[in-house]
């Protein structure tokens, strides 16, 4: 089992023939990917890395039954793109597209809630999403991924790919990988696949990455104080970045004394969660952890 | 992207916003006062100092003057200097103009904001009957005073949520409809100019109950700039860090520190992590630098340079993991960069992820000075040692 996408999902690409989309197509086939065609209005009829292009993405998920879709189309265009893959019924729409303005993204926002409750957005801004050995939508390396037990929700790429290194090394491997994205209005959020993950037999463990900038890190704590069955293991960025200061990604900024590294590592220890100071250390304190659980299991 | 207080006003005014006749001085010019210097009732003036920085006031930004004179006065001392705020830094920001308006009679200041709530995913405006001083200080001390109207997007703020800002601000009579159409105007202003902020703060209302925009602050959505071209032509670099503008020049990400340890990172988290890390081994970070996913060779050379360009970086640290980019492109990168720049800062780097090994071997191949290491937390410790090396031989 798997969150959200699984080897069985089929997939499309929104800004099919653009030069990201052709490579990171190319990247999902090589992975394994079910990707079966991909959107570029005006090429409908085309064939781009032997699968179909489509002019609209209501006649691609018609043509190919797809449910998922990742999103490669430039910033001014991206926010209508994920318009138009709700409006088509795609359930998964993974938007890595950078830089999309604010206003669009709270318009989208509000349009999904209201209109399309069912589709989950992931990004903007964002690696994308995987299940190892299934299904691969984004920009992230394949090659880390090993297929496993721990579940990884992140708002940042690289420091994703950290994590997922670490848990490969310690034998762990991961169950899903979601990069939630690094812009201040987005769509699933820790909370989100924070629930996912407890329903998902094969997550044995969650790794959450946050990082400095607004609230989420606290609701999520908030959410696992509430009694949350399964063990987390927490790293946040940016304890040393001064108030004031956007970090590089849009949503990381510490404002009016609000969104910082320290009382969001509080919160989330207060939760009961295993907050670790160094992010070097976190495969080995998931592989603790889930040593200890064992070993605790088994006494008793 | 901030705005100074009279580009924030010009803003406000073309949504139709009422803002106090001012006059924009560049140079203390004692003609341009004599023939465009706005009427005052009170027979007084500020003279305000345009910087991107609050708390003007406390730092002598602002000055209070009773003639024509006074202002060329006041705009000659300020006009030139550094203005060092509680904000700022000791560095101070350039003070290249002032902004002169009629000092107003303020019997009641209020504060009037708008920007984006993270947590409700909506658009917020804030009121509060507290205004003139730090908003975050009454939301501290007096959070009953705060007044919030969430805005449903596909409607925009409705009339009646203005109202009933109107009224938890204690405005009575026809200051309840200016309050309104302003508020109206104030979110429309936010939305098609694609702001983060707008503060009117204070708002006042002066003798005879009319309000008044006293003193304005807007920052726009960096995303959005492709769409506001007119407003990120006027942009003001002057105001912004060098190293950082010359950052944005070549498409890289940088914010400056106070410590001694460089890094440079591909992705913004991982950079975070990276400037943990160096706190975590016992040393401080010198910047923050992203050289982004799909860095080159010559972003890793300009990056090199911004950071040797700082005086205090005694020890660099470059953490890169490669998933779309290739490690051993990086290591090209490095070296060449190495050569240009004639690196003589004693350097770590490591590298992780693709091709990472034949990355490694070319840096040790190269016979410069680098030190490779694979372990994120030994290369922290390794770049921190040889910081207090190159300390201690510095002596």
């Amino acid at each position: 089992m798997s969150i959200l996408v699984d080897e069985s999902t089929r997939v499309i690409c929104q800004g099919f023939t653009g030069k990201q989309g052709t490579f990171h197509s190319e990247q999902a086939l090589a992975y394994g990917t079910r990707l079966v065609g991909g959107v570029t209005p005006g090429k409908g009829g085309q064939t781009h890395l032997g699968l179909p292009v489509f002019d609209t993405v209501a006649d691609a998920v018609r043509e190919t039954g797809a449910t998922a879709s990742m999103i490669y189309v430039p910033a001014p265009f991206a926010a209508d793109s994920i318009l138009e893959a709700a409006a088509a019924g795609i359930e998964v729409i993974a938007c890595i597209t950078e830089g999309i303005p604010v206003i669009d993204m709270l318009k989208v926002k509000a349009v999904l809630a209201q209109d399309y409750p069912d589709a989950c957005l992931i990004g903007p801004n964002c690696p994308g999403l995987i299940t190892p050995d299934g299904c691969k939508i984004g920009i992230m390396p394949g090659a880390i991924h090993q297929k496993g037990r721990v579940g990884i929700v992140s708002r940042s790429g690289t420091l994703t790919y950290e994590a997922v290194a670490q848990t490969t090394a310690a034998g762990l491997g991961q169950s899903t990988c979601v990069g939630i994205g690094g812009d201040p209005v987005g769509g699933l959020d820790f909370i989100d696949c924070l629930s996912r993950f407890a329903d998902d037999p094969q997550t044995e463990l969650v790794l959450m990455v946050g990082e400095i900038g607004g609230g989420a890190e606290e609701a999520a704590a908030e959410f696992i104080r509430q009694g949350y069955p399964k063990p987390v293991v927490a790293y946040i960025a940016g304890a040393t970045a001064p108030a004031g200061k956007r970090m590089g990604h849009a949503g990381a900024v510490i404002a009016g004394g609000k969104g910082t590294a320290a009382a969001k590592c509080e919160a989330l220890r207060a939760a009961g969660v295993h907050v670790v100071g160094s992010p070097a250390e976190l495969g080995v304190t998931a592989a603790r952890v889930l040593e200890n659980r064992s070993e605790g299991m088994s006494a008793s | 992207m901030n705005l100074h207080e009279y580009q924030a006003k010009s803003l406000l005014s073309e949504v139709g916003i009422d803002v106090p006749p001012n006059l924009l001085l560049k140079q203390a010019s004692a003609k341009q006062v004599a023939t465009a210097l706005p009427s005052s009732e009170t027979g007084r003036w500020v003279v305000k100092a345009q910087v991107h920085s609050g708390a003007r006031g406390k730092a002598g930004g602002v000055r209070l003057v009773a003639s024509g004179d006074e202002v060329v006065e006041a705009a000659d001392a300020l006009i030139g200097t550094r203005l060092v705020t509680g904000q700022t830094g000791p560095a101070g920001l350039p003070v290249d103009a002032v902004l002169v308006e009629p000092a107003a009679k303020i019997e009641h200041e209020y504060y009037l904001a708008v920007t984006v709530d993270r947590a409700l995913q909506r658009v917020v405006m804030i009121g509060s009957p507290q205004g003139g001083m730090d908003i975050e200080a009454v939301a501290a001390s007096h959070p009953e005073a705060i007044f919030r109207a969430v805005v449903n997007p596909t409607v925009g703020l409705a009339a009646y949520q203005a109202r009933d800002l109107a009224f938890a601000l204690g405005l009575e009579g026809p200051q309840v409809k200016a309050f309104v159409g302003l508020a109206l105007k104030l979110y429309r202003a936010f939305v098609e100019r694609d702001a983060a902020l707008i503060e009117i703060n204070p708002l006042a209302r002066v003798e005879g109950g009319d309000l008044a925009v006293v003193d304005a602050k807007v920052s726009l959505d960096d995303n959005a700039g492709y769409r506001q071209a007119d407003w990120w032509q006027q942009r003001d670099v002057a105001q912004e860090d060098p190293a950082e503008r010359k950052a944005i020049d070549h498409g890289l990400n940088y914010v400056s520190l106070d410590g001694n340890i460089a890094c440079m990172v591909n992705g913004a988290g991982l950079a975070m992590a990276t400037m943990d890390l160096i706190q975590h081994a016992g040393g401080m970070p010198a910047n923050f630098l992203d050289v982004g996913g799909g860095t080159s060779a010559a972003k890793v050379t300009e990056a090199f340079k911004l950071i040797l360009e700082n005086p205090r970086v005694e020890a660099i640290l470059v953490n890169i993991f490669g998933g779309i980019v290739r490690c051993d492109l990086i290591a090209e990168g490095i070296l060449e960069a190495a050569r240009e720049v004639a690196l003589d800062v004693p350097t770590v780097v490591r590298l992780a992820g693709t091709n990472a090994e034949q990355g490694r071997r070319m840096l040790a191949e190269s016979g410069l000075a680098l030190t490779a290491e694979d372990d994120l937390a030994a290369a922290a410790g390794r770049a921190v040692e040889l910081a207090n090396k190159s300390r201690e031989a510095a002596r």
